[in-house]
């Protein structure tokens, strides 16, 4: 009996082409908007013109009149319920519908419900709401300035804007590191706000049955388990009477972990009207209100020795929260995991401190494509790498190497308290460096600059903490971050695999069979994957910070080999043995002694339903959670080449290097687009996306045409590379997280290409994004440029 | 059979929503329909005729998700009026295969990996088939630009890219010799 091959049943390491795609090709999707159910109505929400603002009347009436209206609640009425309010998951409180004052333009103030979204959309247009206009503050200078208006006044012995303060390292040891230095190099910088930006926006169809007193709520979520023990402990409905369904997604990058009001109003509104409430959120609504990104002002410094050796870091990191405190992170860090800030280079020591603020802009802090903050911690990681570089005098990869964590000292503890579990960076480099012609390239730089042209080279590494908890550190409101799969085998060998995930485009549902296929031999072909349905998959965190691989991954690994424990023993019993006797090779057990005595697991399946031996409780079915005891800890390296156009302050890519090193590939096809997926968004972010707000607190970046994303036209290729491979440790299958990196890693590489073009100008920073005319102005005024909000009005 | 019924509030049972009688194709089916004037194209398509894999991304004509063609041309139909579709033909992502058979560009986006969420892809199928239908040959370029007015978040375009030119080069290869020469209307130039 020969062998099964892996790749071909679709097992690790299979480029398999996805399973999901044949729905979503032919338009057959099943995304929240396209749910209709009998007697649905549709809500549409009236936000706030205002970003700081008394509310001085609302009125409603002529809404009410407007046939085909149904229901307008305000935050009067939610107050009524106790639901004007509800907590964050930062432990913070957050306005449903505003009740005293609005807080940031596109806030929540009122919502109608109508029987379809028109009339709902003329009804909001009909409530007349009176404003008295207070001071805006947009930016965490203001927040703390004498006699700032107070934003937060509902909250008792809240008497300023400051939300926390919060540090980590060994202030004292990075100080008298710092006396010793030969040189100190700092960096300041502001990484603007941004938002997900997902294609589709968030909604929700809240379905309460009086009859069964059952809440069912499909909705926009990656995270449907937290949405129920949310719903439960704010809506206070027993936990076994909600059901939350997370269809098909249209992308998520972090905006759709958040509780919304909109969620809530449509929950509410069902209740109370006892028929099914669908809310679509509308492009503008959601960018203007919903889980921004980023928005950190980090100010930070390195100690070295002469020969290039770094002594000690430290940084301060002022966050901008908006008007509520509602990152969502894991409890215990205020700030995320902006701790993992250097955590590629081995530095003795540091410190780290941090202060949150409230502004009058839109709440909801979340890890858009990356863990929690790690984006911010490695683009200033970076950033200051480089200005540290230049300031030597040294070589920028030369720089790098020196400093960088070495392969024989992992796991390597950082600093700030992390435990890195494994990698190869200097490889990693030197495939990088090899593939982009470094020392060519550094010559026709040069040649280049003598002919007036601006040729920049940018390099950039990231090492990102990914697959919260383990549980002892990582829990969000006290719910430990672990996660879960449950797989059944139905008797003629095919199963269905269930997490507690949420795939909005990762695609699990072809990489979670592929799991399976590896450590069953079932192949991937005869295993559906389903996700999103509170009803049927095991209870799980859900996916963001690039969790599902690391966490629901593994689980699904863990499942497996408790399926396959059992069927060694079914497969003992048919051949006859003691299940000592028994040995395994993908997808078939044999005896030992005689090798040609075997039976498949499809042949165990069916034994677990129709010829078990006594005593053994029958089917084929088991449940894990799984407890990573460690973030998985990928490494990547990424560089670009650029040319600035001096008359204009233009930049264009001529090439972008990418070296990622994520452990074993479960499907490279899909690992290979998702690096390519961050790789544009941190395209995007170094190069024109960012909200920004006015004086007044108004949004400038609130659609399409003022919150720029590149298009096919704009974005550059991309060269991958995949010849490192490091597997994870502790990662039943050796993976680690991969989603993310690209976004987290390739921001620093954009904007390091640009400064290094202009590396002769004396200029220290240009705040991303690097707009032509923020380039323009470095170049010509020679200064460095701020992009933090207001904006200019120069 | 269908009725639309309005609440009666005393009497004043709500009235005055003029409706307009519109005739149109969509995927090859002659329709009618009775809609108010101010009604989208796209909320035509996705409620009146239950056609959901036209997507709703931005509302301001940006994102390209709901692109649809109307008479072979790409068209945002969240910008184009219901009533306006009168006497044209309409095409969604529904129509593209035909029978049991994929469209090449369907085949294209599987096997490039040229699609993540899968939100923007019946969008984006659609204004590659206004490119290729008018241009069968396009090169990296013509396809970049054609696209253009399709934001996607997930893959970063060069598999969408790589996905087109898949289903370009097996529509030529399928094509009966001499096909590709008859196109009806030339490839339109890159305005870049």
């Amino acid at each position: 009996m020969t062998a099964l091959d892996e790749i071909k049943i679709g097992g690790l390491g299979a480029s398999r082409k996805r399973v999901e795609d044949n729905r979503f090709i032919r338009g057959k999707g099943n995304y929240t908007d396209d749910i209709v159910l009998p007697g649905m109505l549709h809500m549409e929400i009236l936000r706030s013109p205002l970003a700081h603002a008394r509310i001085v009347s609302i009125d409603t009436s002529k809404a009410w009149q407007i046939p085909g209206v149904h229901l307008v609640l305000t935050g009067e009425m939610m107050a009524t319920r106790n639901l004007a309010w509800m907590p964050t998951l930062s432990y913070d409180t957050q306005a449903v519908l505003a009740t005293d004052k609005v807080r940031f333009q596109g806030q929540e103030v009122a919502c109608v419900i109508a029987d379809d979204p028109y009339i709902a959309k003329d009804a909001c247009e009909a409530i007349d709401v009176e404003y008295e206009p207070l001071p805006a503050i947009v930016n965490p200078e203001q927040a703390v300035a004498e006699g700032a208006p107070v934003i937060r006044d509902d909250k008792e012995n809240q008497a300023d804007n400051v939300i926390y303060h919060w540090e980590v390292g060994d202030a004292g040891g990075t100080e008298r590191a710092f006396a010793q230095a030969d040189k100190v190099s700092r960096l300041k910088l502001h990484y603007p706000r941004s938002h997900p930006s997902p294609i589709e926006c968030c909604g929700s169809i809240a379905d309460f049955n009086r009859a069964t007193s059952k809440l069912t709520v499909y909705m926009t979520t990656q995270a449907p388990h937290i949405i129920r023990a949310a719903v439960a402990l704010v809506a206070e409905l027993p936990e076994h009477m909600i059901r939350i369904v997370s269809p098909d997604i249209g992308g998520g990058f972090g905006n759709k972990v958040p509780v919304y009001p909109g969620y809530v109003c449509s929950i509410l509104a069902s209740i109370l009207l006892e028929r099914p409430v669908k809310w679509i959120e509308d492009k503008s609504g959601n960018l203007i209100s919903t889980g921004f990104a980023r928005d950190i002002y980090l100010d930070g410094e390195v100690a070295m020795r002469k020969d290039g050796k770094i002594l000690a870091v430290r940084m301060h990191c002022d966050a901008d929260h908006g008007a509520f405190f509602s990152d969502a992170q894991p409890s215990k860090f205020k700030i995320g995991l902006l701790h993992s800030a250097f955590a590629s280079y081995d530095i003795p020591v540091g410190h780290i401190t941090a202060r949150g603020t409230y502004s009058n802009k839109a709440p909801g802090g979340v890890a858009y494509r990356c863990s929690f903050r790690v984006t911010e911690a490695m683009f200033f990681q970076e950033r200051m790498i480089q200005a540290a570089a230049h300031d030597l005098g040294m070589d920028q990869a030369e720089f790098r190497r020196i400093n960088f964590v070495r392969d024989d000292q992992f796991p390597y503890r950082t600093p700030f308290g992390f435990l890195t579990d494994s990698g190869q960076y200097a490889k990693c480099l030197d495939i990088g460096l090899n593939a982009v012609g470094y020392t060519d390239f550094l010559k026709q730089r040069a040649e280049a600059r003598a002919r007036g042209r601006r040729l920049g080279i940018g390099i950039s590494t990231m090492t990102e903490p990914l697959g919260a908890g383990n549980s002892r550190e990582y829990d969000i409101l006290g719910i430990k971050m672990f996660d879960s799969a449950d797989l059944k085998v139905h008797m003629t060998g095919k199963a269905i695999v269930r997490t507690g995930a949420r795939t909005q485009g990762q695609g699990h549902e072809t990489t979670w069979a592929q799991i399976v296929a590896h450590e069953l031999g079932i192949p991937a072909e005869d295993i559906t994957v389903e996700e999103g349905d509170t009803d049927t998959a095991p209870f799980g965190m859900g996916t963001y910070a690039s969790r599902s691989t690391p966490v629901a991954g593994a689980a699904v690994a863990m499942v497996s080999r408790k399926i396959r424990a059992k069927a060694r023993k079914l497969a003992a019993h048919l051949l006859e043995v003691s299940e000592e006797d028994v040995e395994w090779e993908l997808g078939r057990f044999y005896v030992r002694s005689a090798p040609d005595r075997g039976v498949t697991i499809q042949e165990c399946a069916m034994a677990a339903y129709s010829n078990m031996p006594d005593g053994m409780e029958p089917g084929l079915e088991n449940t894990a959670y799984y407890d990573p005891p460690n973030l998985t800890w990928p490494f990547a390296v990424y560089i670009v080449t650029v040319e600035v156009d001096p008359e204009t302050g233009v930049w264009d890519v001529l090439n972008m290097v990418a070296v990622d090193d994520c452990g074993v590939r479960i499907n490279p096809m899909i690992v290979e687009g998702q690096i390519m997926g961050g790789l544009t968004e941190a395209y995007a972010m170094s190069s024109m996306q960012f909200i920004t707000f006015d004086a007044d607190g108004n949004c400038v970046g609130s659609n399409y045409m003022d919150y720029l994303l590149p298009t096919a036209w704009e974005t550059p290729g991309y060269e991958l590379h995949s010849e490192v491979v490091t597997p994870s440790p502790h990662h039943p299958i050796g993976a680690k997280g991969i989603g993310e990196c690209a976004a987290v890693g390739g921001p620093a590489a954009f904007v390091n290409a640009v400064m290094d073009a202009i590396d002769d100008t004396g200029v220290r920073n240009i705040d991303m994004p690097l707009l032509p005319d923020r380039v323009w102005e470095a170049l010509t005024k020679r200064h460095d440029v701020s992009g933090a909000p207001p904006v200019r009005s120069d | 059979m269908t009725s639309t019924v309005y609440d009666d509030r005393d009497g004043q049972e709500a009235t005055g929503v003029p409706m307009r009688r519109i005739k149109f194709t969509i995927n090859g089916d002659k329709k009618v329909a009775e809609v108010e004037p101010r009604l989208l194209l796209a909320h035509l398509i996705r409620q009146g005729l239950s056609l959901t894999g036209t997507h709703m991304g931005c509302d301001t004509t940006n994102c390209g998700a709901c692109t649809v063609l109307v008479d072979g041309r790409a068209v945002k139909s969240c910008t184009m009026l219901a009533v306006q579709a009168d006497g044209h033909e309409i095409t969604t992502v529904e129509g593209m295969a035909s029978a049991s058979e994929l469209h090449p560009l369907q085949e294209g986006f599987k096997e490039e990996h040229g699609l993540q969420c899968g939100f923007c892809t019946p969008g984006m199928m659609l204004s590659a088939k206004a490119l290729l239908d008018a241009n069968p040959d396009p090169t990296e370029e013509d396809v970049r630009w054609a696209l253009s007015g399709n934001l996607c978040r997930c893959t970063g375009y060069q598999n969408i890219v790589k996905s087109v030119l898949w289903a370009a080069a097996k529509l030529r290869a399928q094509a009966p010799a001499g096909e590709a020469a008859l196109a009806d209307e030339p490839a339109p130039e890159p305005e870049a």
